[in-house]
């Protein structure tokens, strides 16, 4: 535990009835956080609750209405980054803060080059960038470039880019969001390894598990408001997640049993290559019925992603057959596959899933805008798709309400997916794929998003399921194929399954049996 | 979410205020130009204002500002939909060659023919100007803006090329083609003129440029198509996940665009030049389609009056050399206007340090003791 290293008398951290106010909205409202040397801290709480928020405050990125914040007992304000980062507080955002068309060593480096003379010295980046990634076992490929790795190893990045500038007090905002559950326990090492040597680290999640399994403390926030600081040892994830939303939260999904119907989707000897061109799915075979959800369980980086983009026509694929209905999808453009009964939730909301820069109402059309009573003869009626997205926003508790007319981007991630969510369902297709559903999401959130997918299952859908998160697989999954160098390594059905056995499988071991 | 922004999305989202402070910024360094020549203010800015309000002063701002309208759709057609068109100078240039060759080899065909056929040679050759382009970048990759200036000088040379051509070429010694027949001139009729105390080259292109100017809004803000431009635009990959045709779409918006700058190219040949000289260096027809767009705030209805505005900067600065005035004096406030309007941004990132700044003394006010479990 990392608890034997925590040193009680020295605060590095305190923040003191901090109030952030947005015009009439007040953000943070009186919020009170200790940090201890060498403490793991928690600061849980819903979409929008304010967390981020708080620990923008703590960064400089944005000023504090009122209240004081004290770094190693002195008071310090805050104007931007630089003071904080002088102060020896680092951040690694949610929403990653990377040059896409730079690579991984110039990210990392970037405002501290090594430099010899007057060029930059990118050799000794590299070999910089390449020594860190190895102390901290976190896996990058110093070389290539952002838009062309996954999110995980973006996120890796951004890690080691906060580690780079050498802080010790790291606000890592939802890191394990995009992390493989073997990567999180790396993650949760790192950490402690880090207190050890007299860091102090604030983890902003809504990840229950991750809070007992790696913090000392956690503080409480819900709707802007302080709720409590808690010892995490002596609460429940139960006790936890019910402080957060401010009511009793089920984690169990209800699902009847029933029998899959006949088979939506139907991959035969799929191969394809990924960005470098460097063959990734290497023969995979892949069935889902009417009425069952079959989850891919995986570590990121086993061509799961890009089994994906070939089913919804992002990508082309190598060779092999597509068949969804009995139609050939098979390098088809995205457009195809949809008319023949494909729908997705995407693994990148804000890439592929909206358009950020459009309003919800615009949003929730995107695939429909050509139809009645969306349009006729190419004009538009704008009565039915204001009514749309009203009752959209209704049906599937989009806040804030009355947003039919704001742009996209305004709205908060778990919003933002809802929005996908209303539109993909709606479409009504025989296929949901569904990658990440759940990324970044809050308990709250993700109960209805669960409850949604749980729903298309029970409608006679079939669903495709891709997700880092073995518990959602686990919980979700009428058959768990779980996928490894390409290929589907095994088929459990998904009452069967252990996280042992399929973390075992996912590894590329054999299980006895 | 900032950071992700285009500068054309930034821009196209500058408000109204800030076009209006930039234009009287630039009329402030104007005079700051005139003071220091030594030349009187009131003189200068008056004979502008009085140059452009009589009648026959108003009927040349109109006839004046048709192509700058033009241009300006066009380029702010390509704002709206993700493109910076600056090809709209070749485009311009095509179009008006094309309309001249219609007018001159069919010139014996009657108006009510004659004309549309002009407009649609000048809109075909301005939209296949522009979808070569969007065919190099979909096939090649190859960057719009730089195959486009290319492209601006491709087609100077080529109508100088065209202008040579016998069958073209005037018979007489101009460096030009010949005449287009005066079945494709829009002219009003010389009595109408006349009798209403009009400029010369008086004609009917505006009403041209204010159907155009709906169609663009019509498209843009009503259609599905423009639905799918503008989405291809905003965000390519969500746009090709929700099952939208990125390609054809590039293609589609550059081809709308050169159209109509091709037909703003005709509406001034057939206007007001009624030939086509050789040119030695480019007009600029399409550069200034720009400025335009900018000071319109890339909306149709915007561009329309911002057209206006710059023809009447154009006509009103010629007339500047007869209170002593350099008529380069626009070029400086036009310049001026569009640093500004650039630098609009700015503005607002200004006030925003401001309200940042203000909760200053507040932060000392709490001194409580933290919470402590």
């Amino acid at each position: 535990m990392a608890r034997e290293y925590i040193d009680m008398n020295t605060p590095v951290i305190e923040m003191r009835n901090i109030v952030k106010k947005f015009g009439d909205f007040t953000a943070n409202d009186n919020i009170n956080l200790t940090v201890h040397k060498g403490e793991i801290h928690a600061i849980l709480g819903e979409n929008g609750a304010g967390k981020s928020t708080l620990m923008n405050q703590l960064y400089g990125l944005l000023k504090p209405t009122s209240g004081q914040i004290l770094v190693n007992g002195k008071a310090i304000e805050m104007n931007n980054p630089r003071d904080a980062i002088a102060a020896g507080i680092g951040m690694v955002h949610q929403h990653f803060m990377l040059i896409q068309p730079f690579t991984v060593t110039e990210n990392i480096v970037l405002g501290t080059e090594p430099t010899k003379g007057p060029a930059l010295d990118m050799v000794t980046a590299r070999k910089n960038v390449e020594e860190l990634s190895r102390r901290y076992g976190l896996a990058i490929d110093p070389d290539a470039k952002i838009e062309d790795i996954s999110v995980g190893m973006q996120q890796r990045v951004e890690i080691l880019k906060a580690l780079y500038r050498g802080a010790d007090i790291l606000i890592l905002d939802e890191p394990t969001s995009s992390l493989t559950p073997q990567e999180i326990e790396e993650l949760i090492e790192i950490m402690r390894s880090l207190t050890k040597d007299g860091k102090s680290i604030i983890i902003i999640t809504h990840k229950l598990k991750e809070i007992k399994a790696a913090a000392d403390f956690c503080t409480i926030i819900r709707q802007g408001k302080y709720i409590d600081t808690v010892d995490v040892e002596k609460v429940s994830e139960n006790q936890l997640a019910s402080m957060m939303v401010g009511r009793s939260v089920t984690f169990t999904v209800d699902k009847p049993k029933q029998e899959p119907g006949e088979v939506v989707l139907d991959v035969e000897d799929l191969h394809c290559n990924d960005y470098r061109g460097v063959e990734i799915v290497k023969g995979l075979d892949l069935q889902v019925r009417r009425g069952e959800i079959v989850g891919i369980a995986g570590i990121d980086g086993n061509g799961q992603t890009e089994l994906v983009e070939v089913i919804t026509g992002l990508r082309k694929g190598t060779s092999g057959r597509i068949l969804v209905n009995g139609a050939d999808v098979f390098n088809k453009l995205p457009r195809f596959g949809f008319d023949h009964g494909v729908s997705s939730i995407p693994a990148d909301r804000q890439k592929h899933g909206l358009i950020l820069d459009f309003s919800v109402e615009d949003n929730l059309i995107l695939q429909n805008y050509e139809e009645q009573p969306y349009s006729k003869n190419h004009l538009f009626n704008r009565e039915a798709i204001f009514a749309h997205a009203t009752q959209s926003i209704q049906n599937y508790d989009i806040r804030p309400q009355n947003s039919e007319r704001r742009t996209a981007g305004t709205l908060s991630g778990g919003n933002q997916q809802k929005v996908i969510i209303a539109r993909e369902v709606q479409n009504d297709k025989d296929l949901l794929i569904a990658v990440n559903p759940t990324r970044g999401l809050d308990v709250g959130a993700i109960e209805y998003v669960h409850k949604y997918i749980v729903e298309q299952r029970n409608k006679g859908k079939a669903v495709l399921l891709v997700s880092f998160e073995l518990d959602e697989i686990m919980s979700l999954s009428d058959k768990i194929d779980v996928v490894f160098d390409g290929r589907i390594v095994a088929s459990i059905p998904g009452e069967e399954a252990t996280e042992n056995q399929l973390g075992l499988l996912m590894a590329g071991g054999k299980v006895n049996g | 979410m900032d950071n992700k922004k285009s500068v054309l999305a930034i821009i196209s989202e500058t408000r109204i205020i800030h076009i209006l402070l930039s234009i009287i910024l630039g009329f402030v360094v104007g005079a700051f130009f005139l003071l220091i020549m030594g030349l009187d203010v009131g003189a200068a800015y008056g004979r502008l204002i009085t140059s452009v309000t009589s009648v026959k002063g108003i009927s040349y701002v109109i006839v004046y500002s048709i192509p700058y309208i033009m241009t300006g759709l066009s380029v702010a057609f390509s704002f709206r939909t993700g493109i910076f068109n600056i090809g709209a100078e070749g485009q311009f240039v095509l179009g008006s060659m094309a309309a001249a060759c219609v007018g001159i080899l069919f010139g014996s065909l009657p108006s009510v023919i004659l004309i549309p056929l002009c407009f649609i040679a000048a809109m075909l050759a301005g939209a296949l100007w522009g979808a070569i382009v969007g065919i190099l970048k979909n096939k090649w990759g190859i960057n719009e803006v730089l195959s486009m200036i290319m492209f601006n000088w491709i087609a100077f040379y080529l109508s100088n090329f065209i202008a040579g051509i016998p069958a073209i070429h005037s018979d007489g010694t101009a460096e030009a083609t010949k005449n287009i027949s005066d079945n494709a001139s829009t002219l009003l009729s010389k009595e109408l003129i006349a009798d209403l105390g009009l400029c010369p080259t008086a004609n009917w292109g505006i009403l041209v440029a204010l159907v155009m100017m709906l169609i663009a809004w019509l498209i843009i803000d009503k259609t599905t198509l423009g639905y799918r431009l503008k989405a291809v635009g905003a965000n390519k990959s969500a746009a090709e996940y929700g099952g939208i045709n990125v390609n054809r779409s590039i293609l589609t918006a550059l081809a709308l665009s050169g159209a109509m700058a091709g037909l703003g190219g005709a509406l001034q040949l057939m206007g007001m030049g009624s030939r086509i000289s050789v040119f030695s260096s480019q007009e600029g027809y399409g550069f200034a389609g720009i400025v335009v767009a900018l000071m319109g705030c890339s909306n149709p209805f915007g561009v329309f009056f911002a057209g206006i505005f710059y023809g009447a900067l154009i006509y009103g600065g010629s007339k500047l050399n007869l209170v002593g005035a350099p008529t380069q004096l626009i070029n400086v406030i036009v310049g001026t206007v569009v640093l500004f309007i650039a630098i609009s941004v700015i503005f607002e990132r200004l006030k925003y340090v401001q309200i940042k700044k203000k909760p200053k003394a507040a932060a000392v006010q709490s001194g409580k003791e933290g919470a402590e479990q």
